[in-house]
């Protein structure tokens, strides 16, 4: 059966908790373009016409319902004029904090996404691929204020700073939120239809549900309100259940959720109130076979996908370079074949 | 509530309640000589913090500070020269590429306030300038944490480097981190030792380790 819905009516419905033509489906390919283009990671992100070109050429193979205007997190830190550290086959990494000194945060001012020339080839090559696929959604990714820090100081100090130092935590949210806006403006000013707001240390799984509501939720709630667009949290492989109702409240649309946590249940809690994003094991994915990546996918469709609010996904916002090309045929093949409303196989007797 | 010491022991650092928390220790080093406070009061206070923050009750961050202030207690009374931390295997524990190293700090923390002493290697380091340092300093225990998957795979490396430049004899190669606890046979898969889905399970993994090789 073919598609009767473009990729952004399919997802709109889906954000409505509508049941839409199929299950849609997102593969967050950033480091798999460096490979369809056969260029090594750091060439292929120093263009935008690259990255363009890459994700239409994935799309146009799979099949998948978005296009992927993310790069990679420490890009956000180039901004800070932080350091990367890149590798022949993973997502770069921010070298040592830029931000040793507490006495540095008042002083601190928010970038000028202009003047940095990473987030400009970001820019223009959300911009691409708006001008040549119009219909399609483009996810653009904006670091959240309360999850930055841990690229601009350090995990470990950050937790401190979070614990033991509010005075300095919240002088550095304040300047966070500005930059978070800026870019995430400057994405949509650019043709991306909505932002996923990577929120990882809001999660369950690093910050207890109580401070959480002290300190990302109250983040949050500033934040996303100043995005001119719908924004999606996502929590990056953590725990979202404990917190479903307080990520709801701060406006965003949907969230990524985690393969540690049922997705039975995660359904039932965000009923109506968010919509799921995940949550493929793309950890694992780097050794499944045909018929596990057919499995996993209908597994998932059977647990979340009745009644809309649901887009299958990995769960962690980027699909490992490990994971070979036959996986992803295998996974869009297995969303063609089982994600069809209105998934009557669900309710058919296992003969 | 009749909580056992331990229990009031594993809430107090949960509730970064560091006077209370030396207080039970204190009360327990009275009762019994040597270091089986070690045993009957911190080490089950941290596997049940490992097994809450696995189940997904607690969280990173209240992992981190009972860590943290359980190893400056037991610095107190056990500090880093001590005979009973030194009289064990040398061992040492790195971050092998990334450079995220939180995890790392979080079993440090635990192997420390359970009475181990271990050399830390820092982070972002290759597998060849490792497997060049536990040969140089002798290492028997070698702890490996990791955020991402490539440097999870980059064990592989390791492992056969380590075969080469120990002359056959390698460390005992423990691993741990978010690719190992998302899927579960990547540390098979890459030839480590052993896998600890938390701190305090690598603290047992330690203890094993240190026993076979007396």
């Amino acid at each position: 059966m073919n598609d009767t819905m473009t990729p952004l009516q399919r997802v709109l419905t889906a954000l409505g908790h509508q049941e839409a033509d199929r299950v849609p489906f997102f593969l967050f390919l950033s480091l798999h373009g460096a490979r369809e283009l056969g260029m090594p990671l750091r060439q292929y992100f120093s263009r935008g016409e690259n990255v363009a070109e890459a994700q239409l050429r994935m799309q146009s193979r799979y099949g998948h319902d978005c296009l992927n205007g993310f790069f990679y997190a420490p890009a956000e830190i180039e901004a800070w004029g932080g350091e990367v550290v890149w590798f022949e086959d993973g997502p770069p990494n921010s070298a040592t904090p830029f931000l040793s000194d507490l006495k540095a945060i008042p002083g601190l001012k928010p970038p000028r996404v202009e003047e940095v020339p990473v987030l400009v080839e970001a820019l223009k090559a959300i911009s691409l691929m708006k001008e040549r696929s119009p219909l399609l959604p483009i996810i653009g990714v904006a670091i959240s204020p309360f999850s930055l820090p841990v690229m601009q100081m350090g995990f470990e100090a950050y937790l401190q700073l979070i614990l033991e130092q509010p005075e300095a935590f919240w002088q550095l949210m304040r300047v966070n939120e500005e930059w978070c806006v800026s870019w995430a403006n400057a994405q949509l000013s650019a043709g991306a239809t909505a932002i996923a707001y990577f929120d990882p240390v809001s999660s369950s799984t690093v910050i207890q549900p109580d401070l959480y509501r002290k300190t990302g939720f109250v983040v949050a709630c500033r934040t996303l309100p100043r995005i001119h667009g719908p924004t999606a949290t996502h929590l990056a492989s953590g725990r979202a259940l404990p917190i479903l109702d307080d990520l709801a409240a701060t406006g965003t649309a949907g969230v990524g959720i985690s393969v540690l946590e049922d997705l039975a249940e995660l359904k039932r809690a965000a009923s109506g109130k968010l919509a799921l994003l995940g949550n493929l094991n793309g950890i694992q994915m780097r050794h499944w076979t045909t018929a596990d990546a057919e499995l996993e996918v209908k597994q998932a469709i059977a647990k979340a996908g009745k009644g809309g609010g649901f887009i299958l996904a990995d769960n962690h916002g980027e699909i490992p370079w490990q994971v070979p090309e036959e996986t992803l045929s295998a996974i869009a093949d297995a969303v063609q074949r089982w994600g069809r409303y209105p998934l009557d196989w669900i309710d058919e007797p296992v003969i | 509530m009749n909580n056992e010491p331990w229990q009031d022991f594993e809430e107090a650092l949960l509730a970064m309640d560091r006077v209370r928390a030396r207080g039970l220790l204190r009360t327990k080093r009275l009762e019994a000589a040597g270091v089986s406070f070690l045993e009957s009061l911190v080490s089950p206070s941290l596997e049940q913090i490992g097994a809450r923050w696995e189940t997904g009750e607690i969280s990173l961050a209240q992992v981190y500070m009972a860590g943290r202030i359980a190893e400056e207690l037991i610095d107190e009374c056990l500090p880093p020269m001590s005979p009973l931390r030194t009289d064990q295997p040398k061992m040492a524990i790195a971050v092998l590429e990334d450079y995220h190293a939180l995890g790392k700090r979080i079993v440090l923390s635990a192997l420390r306030a359970s009475g181990y002493e271990l050399t830390d290697f820092g982070h972002g380091l290759t597998a060849v300038d490792l497997a060049h340092r536990v040969k140089v300093e002798g290492v028997r225990i070698l702890l490996i944490s990791v955020l991402m998957l490539p440097s999870a795979l980059r064990v592989a490396d390791l492992r056969k480097l380590l075969g080469v430049v120990c002359d056959g004899h390698p460390p005992r190669l423990i691993v741990g981190g978010a690719p190992f606890l998302f899927d579960s046979r990547l540390w098979r898969d890459v030839g480590a030792d052993a896998m600890g889905r938390n701190a305090a399970e690598a603290v047992s993994l330690v203890k094993e380790a240190v026993e076979e090789q007396k």
